[in-house]
């Protein structure tokens, strides 16, 4: 029973992680990207290949992914998101869509879409038991890192200079950027942040969630579920209907197997109907 | 569902427009020109381009449809190498040059169903073959119906793929075939208590059945039986609901390719260590992945019907001609379906003449006889299934490498699904 709370809440970290540089550019920028799963996708290839091929170890590969997964979006931001900012949500669905899809082949290419794994060193393989109940150290270091990233995130929107910044040019741009804020950088390093988070959850991921070409479009579903239910005020918000997401998928799928596949979306479906805003949202204003 | 959505856009339909004219449309462009000849050129034309078949022999073209990318490419690169190392081999059938026609169909139904109608219709191949998923078979099966082809299942394993069409024969196995052996292999050994774990589809709801079927009449007692999404992200879920079942064994069936994630999982729940083994279907320790699979691998014991470490000198010639036209690849189960499945096709041209259509050579097909790589195989006349040897393997390693090692022959297996009616 713990178990299963146990896996439930390292599996919505995991989604957590996955999921909220996209609650940030969807909440807060206002923009609709679909292709976040890639920078994901990105952050799991950039893994394998810096542990498996290279030999860099697999803790100390984790910074080098979020760092590269970060610069990719910084660099996709700059040259192709920075000219659809403004236009309709319909051309910047079909704009990152279209990412999606080149993101898929340029991966079939060059890596093959057999699933890939990231070689895991043998310790965070071990398993603990803790008053009878079972825990995986990977799962434990999922919940230690995500937890710690989560705690992160949140004190710097709320806490320091910059996310007051970010929250004044997201509010009202023309008069943040007349108070002196740079908002086009401030958005290019949201941007970056996001996409690195992603590819950090990528690596991390793949393990529990596996890697393979179609990793963007299959997990879509589960990063929009999550930001539509956690509402895209906070970073908060996110966190918990991941984990509230992960559990309840975990759970499902374990106390009812022939229905688990559908508790997530029932989930989604009660909350919406509930608070058709998301657990956290703000009604629309704008 | 999501995934479906890609494969659409990739046909492989580039090939088409180039080397498809068929015989009878670049006739009807001359007729155009000819003013005189309108009316009687094409009732001569079409028989002349008969008669030119018949006089040098025309090449036997074979469409294999198979998932070249997309999460199950490995079966389709297996079966398509193994096909064509056959086609190399022996060039010509009956006389008949052999031309293969390789489609990708990336594992999306409809797309197989779309790639047959044009492999039929433009292509003019006389066999259909290969199949990676059992839909994909059971999509083309009415086209075979319909336009009286042969249909070589190359790869799918649900047993009731052959009674989709009459023109349906198959080169691999069926999953009664293999679960059976298993469930048998389990109760002599003393196993009392099993959990199933199956992806959910076709063959994997055949191999639940047959194993529990078996296993609960040879005295075991099956606590649970787990079925898990065919996209299914995490397998932790279900594999901790079969290790709080406490069984001496988890049956295993997922489609070649998803073993290595599910023994992962295996391993980090730490179900070997609580004393739970691993069986199944030779689907799990596939011979393309086993050796990425690594240690937690060791001591599972499958059944299947071939195995890369087979001991016989015509599996040795296959695995060394294989592995020397394809790099480091080694054949699996796939490859050599699809060598038979080649194989059966030479025979039946040999046995009913190279002239012969789509329903003679299903008919020649019925009864054959070979040696293959895998042993003794018979394509059984009634039911269009392979008689054939299924091997109870555990997996060990051997020079460094990971291998399904035979310790035991059920000799000429027939599907039960079919003899049990």
């Amino acid at each position: 029973m713990l178990t299963v709370l146990f896996d439930g809440i390292a599996y919505g970290m995991v989604l957590f992680i996955l999921a909220c540089g996209l609650a940030v550019t969807l909440g807060l920028m206002n923009l609709v990207n679909l292709a976040h799963g890639a920078f994901a996708m990105a952050g799991g290839y950039a893994a394998v290949v810096l542990v498996n091929r290279l030999g860099v170890p697999f803790l100390a590969a984790l910074p080098l992914v979020f760092l590269l997964t970060a610069l990719l979006g910084a660099v996709l931001e700059r040259l192709l998101y920075v000219h659809v900012y403004a236009r309709s949500h319909l051309d910047q669905v079909l704009f990152s869509i279209g990412l999606v899809f080149m993101s898929i082949a340029v991966v079939d290419f060059t890596q093959g879409s057999q699933q890939q794994f990231v070689r895991i060193p043998d310790f965070l393989r071990t398993r603990f038991e803790v008053a009878g109940v079972s825990l995986g150290a990977y799962r434990l270091l999922i919940i230690g890192l995500c937890g710690a990233v989560a705690l992160l995130l949140h004190l710097a929107m709320t806490r320091t200079r910059f996310g007051a910044q970010l929250r004044a040019a997201v509010d009202d741009p023309r008069v943040a950027r007349g108070l002196g804020i740079n908002v086009s950088l401030l958005f290019a390093v949201t941007f970056a942040v996001g996409s690195g988070l992603a590819g950090l959850g990528g690596a991390l991921g793949a393990e529990i969630l596996g890697l393979d070409p179609s990793f963007p479009l299959k997990f879509m579903i589960y990063f929009l579920i999550v930001v539509t239910v956690g509402g895209t005020a906070s970073i908060g918000g996110a966190f918990l209907a991941a984990l509230l997401l992960g559990v309840a998928d975990v759970a499902g799928k374990y106390y009812l197997p022939e229905v688990g596949a559908f508790v997530i979306y029932s989930v989604m479906i009660g909350v919406l109907l509930w608070r058709p805003q998301g657990l956290f949202g703000r009604v629309a204003l704008r | 569902m999501v995934a479906g959505i890609r494969p659409g856009i990739r046909p492989s339909g580039r090939h088409e427009s180039a080397d498809s004219r068929a015989p009878g449309k670049t006739s009807m462009t001359v007729n155009r020109r000819g003013l005189l000849a309108l009316s009687a050129a094409p009732l001569l034309a079409a028989p002349a381009v008969r008669a030119q078949g018949a006089s040098q022999p025309a090449a036997l073209r074979v469409g294999l449809i198979l998932p070249m990318t997309g999460p199950f490419q490995s079966t389709g690169r297996q079966v398509d190498a193994a096909a064509r190392l056959y086609a190399a081999r022996n060039p010509a059938f009956a006389g008949r040059p052999v031309e293969i026609v390789t489609r990708d169909d990336a594992g999306v139904a409809d797309t197989t169903r779309r790639l047959a109608q044009e492999l039929v219709v433009n292509e003019k191949v006389a066999v259909l073959g290969g199949f990676g998923l059992t839909p994909l078979a059971l999509a083309a099966a009415p086209i075979a119906t319909r336009a009286k082809v042969p249909l070589v299942v190359m790869a799918a394993a649900t047993a009731s793929i052959t009674e989709a069409s009459p023109f349906v024969v198959r080169a691999s196995c069926t999953l009664p075939q293999s679960s059976t052996v298993i469930a048998d292999w389990a109760a002599r050994n003393g196993l009392k208590k099993a959990v199933t774990l199956v992806s959910e589809y076709g063959p994997g709801i055949d191999a639940e059945t047959w194993f529990k079927t078996r296993f609960t009449e040879a005295g075991g007692t099956v606590p649970a039986s787990l079925r898990v999404p065919l996209q299914n992200p995490d397998f932790a879920p279900f594999l901790q609901r079969a290790r709080d079942a406490a069984p001496e064994a988890v049956f295993v069936f997922v489609p070649s390719g998803a073993g290595s994630a599910l023994m992962r999982q295996f391993a980090e729940r730490g179900m070997g260590g609580a004393g739970i083994r691993v069986i199944g279907t030779g689907d799990l320790t596939d011979d393309d992945i086993l050796n990425e699979m690594g240690d937690v691998a060791q001591g599972v014991v499958t059944a299947h019907y071939y195995s890369a470490a087979h001991d016989s000198a015509k599996n040795r010639a296959f695995v060394e001609a294989f592995r020397a036209a394809n790099g480091t690849m080694r054949p699996n189960f796939m490859a050599v379906a699809g060598w038979d499945g080649m194989a059966m096709i030479r025979r039946a041209l040999e046995k009913a003449g190279a002239t012969a259509d789509g329903p003679a050579l299903v008919e020649a097909m019925k009864g054959l006889s070979f040696e293959s790589p895998r042993g003794p195989v018979t394509v059984d006349a009634a039911t269009r299934e392979l008689t054939q040897n299924i091997y109870v393997r555990r997996v060990e390693r051997r020079d460094g490498q990971l291998w399904n090692v035979e310790t035991e022959t059920f000799p000429a297996v027939a599907d039960p699904a079919k003899t049990r009616r």
